[in-house]
């Protein structure tokens, strides 16, 4: 289905959301940092980018940023993970070109759910 | 579908616990004056990791706890608090507390929630001390806010969703949005009408950008809210209206809304009332969306979807302890399997039809077979080694808690960090280190009066260090203190008498005293050291590991303490020894020097015992065939040698038969296949096929201070 960059430096989170979705017949890739799905990014174009926002390196905001000048990258969807729920983050990652947001803690369906609405 | 995130519980623990460590050392190195922002965001990154894996996790206990530390962390971060030097002790209490939590989820067991609510209760009150408003308490999006009145008892929306000309550059697709809507309402009606008023000449049309709004009729009971999910992604830069629709008949409505007027919309709506099945979504001219098509074609990515099976998951019950292995050590190994097998199947193919002939390439695939074998075996010895960072780690926090208890200013200086060590032996040597370093802080520094009347600097100075020597590890645990008191130690001794009134000792021979069992200076026994758990246990704990402990110590400029520690437990440089028609195997570590054991040299002292002098000292003697009950009669050595060994800082002369060769040998544990013997630790296999025992030094040696039985006949040894 749906080739998906999976972004978090916390190893289980990154686990648990590649494995959901490579679950849901999804092709998934993971990166540690903004740096390093930058670079694998730049190598291949995913449908999707799940990014964590406090990342070391390069942050998820910076991240969308970097992501939004490739000319590969200007429509796909890139959708940011975060647990703050208040304004301020969703906010600054919309400014920096993100799709949207998911927010932690998500359960796996809710994942799958909330993807749905960005892959075609 | 379900999926079971238990799997993924193990790596949550692990990367808490590192967290958890760098949290700590990050906040024993901040100075509440100068809080450098880095630090702060290393910190906050860390809770706010174990904050989100332990609420994705199921650990509401931990995630909720976590909360209130981040909130204040994230005040503190964005300036509009200052860190104070109670909120980096509360941090560190946390820290401990979450360390607490987790280990006993991780354990199985509930964890004690008394004292995350204790503390818990002390970051809320700091939080709301002061007027910062915008705590990252609020929960709602703004945009629905105002609005949240469930209108569910409402017959339906209408929406009005004219969305920004970017939208389509954040990654955001209307048409998306439309079936999520559809998939909203399900069966119900759901009608969509673009509005095509605001599409450009051709000529001026900017293809990425998006020229048209919708009017969105949703004949359903949903509530606004989950309508507004739907949304949520570009509420902010969309103009998104809602009116509620009554009973009222969805003609009527659009009738009465000039701005809908446009062609297309008429032609949809005209299609609808003729009955006219609408056609499929497709670019923006759309029409009405058909909710047959749109489930059916969910229903098949949700076969799809469902297809791979989430496999069964292990029990959890006692969780494995692992390590991390570098990539580059695993790399090599296979590298080196790959010479073996080579090797292997060239040697396999000399032996199909061997003649004389063709003995030196034997020869030669041998001693490559040795050499690859080597190499395998130092490879796997190196996948557990670990940098004895992982035992210094605990000690900047000690020595901080420790010192403000004790009032001293101290200094931790730890060098040699990434020295490796395996990994039993890491997990072995921490209890001894730490009560080592406790006891150079609570005896060994003075208090900062007595420093500075002795000319000190006030903060006094623990060093550990740690490096390879020869095949050991040294751990160095210095401090520059008063040094050892050695009037008051020989003092103690005496009144406990360990030592006779009469008996004069060097300054050495004191300061081995402290090793003994059962002593202690300290005049107070104090909540730090001195409980009675003496430096005995700590050589004992040493020696067990097959290492030894010594101290140095200048009166007045501080002590060290010196740990030698083979590099791992598993592999024993030996010394292969011939005693009658038996071999047996000296650690190399515990060998001092081996001689020619010459016969005038010997001097028979009080009882049984024979000493001999080794240039300045007296040494005892032990003959191993004695000990090992291996004489028949008092035959005599053709050749004596005499291996000098040291155990439990004491020297002692053991008499064999003969030297042989020195080689690495595999321990194996004659408790476990047979039982404890006296004076053996283990035992090997020799390349021969028999078994060799290993001296177990130090027993040997207290064996023969009890019994005085080895040296009854060693005048005849020469």
């Amino acid at each position: 289905m749906a080739s998906i960059l999976a972004v978090d430096d916390s190893a289980s989170m990154r686990q648990m959301v590649s494995f959901t979705l490579r679950g849901a017949g999804h092709d998934v890739q993971e990166a540690n940092d903004g740096v390093q799905a930058l670079e694998l990014a730049s190598k291949k174009k995913y449908d999707l980018v799940l990014s964590d926002v406090n990342m070391p390196n390069m942050n998820g905001i910076e991240l969308v940023k970097e992501l939004r000048q490739l000319a590969d990258y200007k429509f796909v969807p890139v959708l940011m993970l975060t647990t703050e729920s208040a304004g301020d983050v969703k906010a600054q990652g919309k400014q920096a070109g993100a799709t949207g947001w998911i927010v932690k803690p998500f359960n796996p369906e809710q994942l799958l759910s909330t993807i749905k609405r960005v892959l075609g | 579908m379900s999926i079971d995130l238990s799997q993924f519980h193990q790596i949550f623990f692990e990367e808490s616990f590192e967290g958890l460590d760098v949290m700590e050392s990050q906040l024993l190195e901040l100075q509440p004056q100068e809080v450098d922002a880095e630090s702060v965001n290393t910190i906050f990154r860390a809770a706010h990791s174990i904050k989100g894996g332990a609420g994705t996790f199921g650990f509401m206990q931990v995630s909720e706890f976590t909360h209130v530390l981040e909130t204040l962390l994230d005040e503190i971060r964005s300036g509009t608090r200052t860190m104070q030097r109670s909120y980096i002790d509360l941090f560190l209490q946390s820290v401990d507390c979450l360390r607490a939590m987790l280990s006993s989820i991780q354990a199985g067991s509930e964890p004690d929630m008394e004292r995350a609510a204790t503390l818990k209760g002390s970051f809320e009150n700091i939080l709301q001390g002061t007027s910062a408003a915008d705590s990252a308490e609020q929960d709602l999006p703004s945009d629905t806010g105002n609005t949240t009145t469930a209108d569910v008892t409402e017959s339906g929306w209408r929406i009005i969703f004219n969305p920004s000309e970017d939208i389509l550059q954040t990654g955001n697709e209307p048409f998306r949005m439309l079936r999520e809507l559809q998939e909203l309402v399900g069966a119900d009606y759901l009608t969509v009408i673009p509005v095509t008023d605001n599409l450009p000449e051709f000529t001026s049309l900017t293809p990425e950008n998006c020229y048209l709004s919708w009017i969105l009729e949703i004949r359903s009971n949903v509530s606004r809210d989950d309508i507004a999910s739907v949304f949520e992604w570009v509420a902010d830069d969309c103009h998104i209206d809602y009116q509620p629709l009554c009973a009222a008949p969805l003609k009527n409505t659009h009738d009465d809304t000039p701005e809908i007027r446009t062609g297309a919309e008429q032609k949809s709506a005209a299609e609808r009332e003729n009955g006219i099945p609408p056609a499929e979504i497709d670019s923006g001219r759309t029409a009405t969306l058909i909710p047959e098509k749109i489930s059916e074609a969910l229903e098949i990515a949700a076969a799809q979807k469902s297809k791979p099976s989430v496999s069964a998951r292990t029990a959890r019950s006692s969780e494995p302890s692992s390590i991390r292995v570098s990539i580059d050590k695993v790399d090599s190994l296979i590298n080196m399997v790959g010479e073996l097998v080579i090797t292997q199947s060239m040697l396999g193919e000399l032996g199909q039809d061997f003649d004389m002939s063709r003995l030196i390439r034997l020869q030669e695939g041998l001693t490559q077979l040795e050499q690859n074998t080597r190499e395998l075996q130092e490879s796997v010895m190196k996948i557990r080694m670990m940098p004895i960072s992982f035992a210094f780690s605990r000690f900047p926090r000690l020595v901080r808690d420790l010192g403000s208890q004790l009032g001293k200013q101290v200094n931790l200086v730890m060098l040699g960090e990434n020295t490796e060590l395996d990994k039993t032996v890491m997990e072995k040597i921490g209890d001894p280190l730490v009560h080592l370093v406790r006891n150079s802080l609570d005896h060994g520094l003075e208090t900062t009066e007595q420093r500075l009347a002795s000319g000190k600097s006030a903060e006094g100075t623990i060093t550990l260090n740690a490096y390879h020597q020869g095949g050991n590890i040294v751990i160095e645990v210095k401090d520059d203190g008063a040094g050892l008191n050695e009037e008051r130690i020989l003092h103690k001794a005496r009144q406990k008498g360990l030592v006779p009134e009469t008996q004069e000792l060097s300054s050495e021979e004191i300061h081995q005293l402290i090793f003994l069992p059962g002593f202690s200076t300290a005049d107070v026994v104090s909540d730090i050291s001195g409980r009675g758990v003496g430096m005995d246990v700590v050589r004992r704990n040493i020696a067990e590991l097959n290492g030894n402990i010594e101290v140095k110590s200048v009166r007045g400029k501080g002590s060290t303490f010196i740990i030698r520690l083979p590099l791992t437990l598993a592999i024993l440089d030996g010394q292969l020894v011939k005693v009658k028609n038996e071999t047996y195997i000296f650690p190399l570590v515990s060998i001092v020097e081996s001689i020619q054991l010459q016969k005038r040299s010997l001097n028979h002292v009080t009882g049984s015992q024979y000493v001999m002098k080794l240039r300045d000292e007296y040494i005892p003697i032990i003959r191993l065939d004695e000990f090992f009950n291996l004489r028949s009669n008092d035959e005599e050595f053709e050749n004596p040698m005499l291996v000098v060994v040291e155990g439990d800082n004491e020297k002692v002369g053991i008499v064999v038969d003969d030297l042989l060769g020195q080689q690495q040998v595999v321990i194996k544990s004659l408790e476990q296949n047979y039982q404890r013997v006296a004076g053996i630790s283990g035992a090997t296999i020799l390349g021969d096929g028999t078994v060799a025992l290993i001296i177990d030094v130090s027993d040997v040696g207290k064996n023969l201070e009890k019994s005085g039985k080895g040296q009854s006949r060693s005048e005849q040894a020469a």
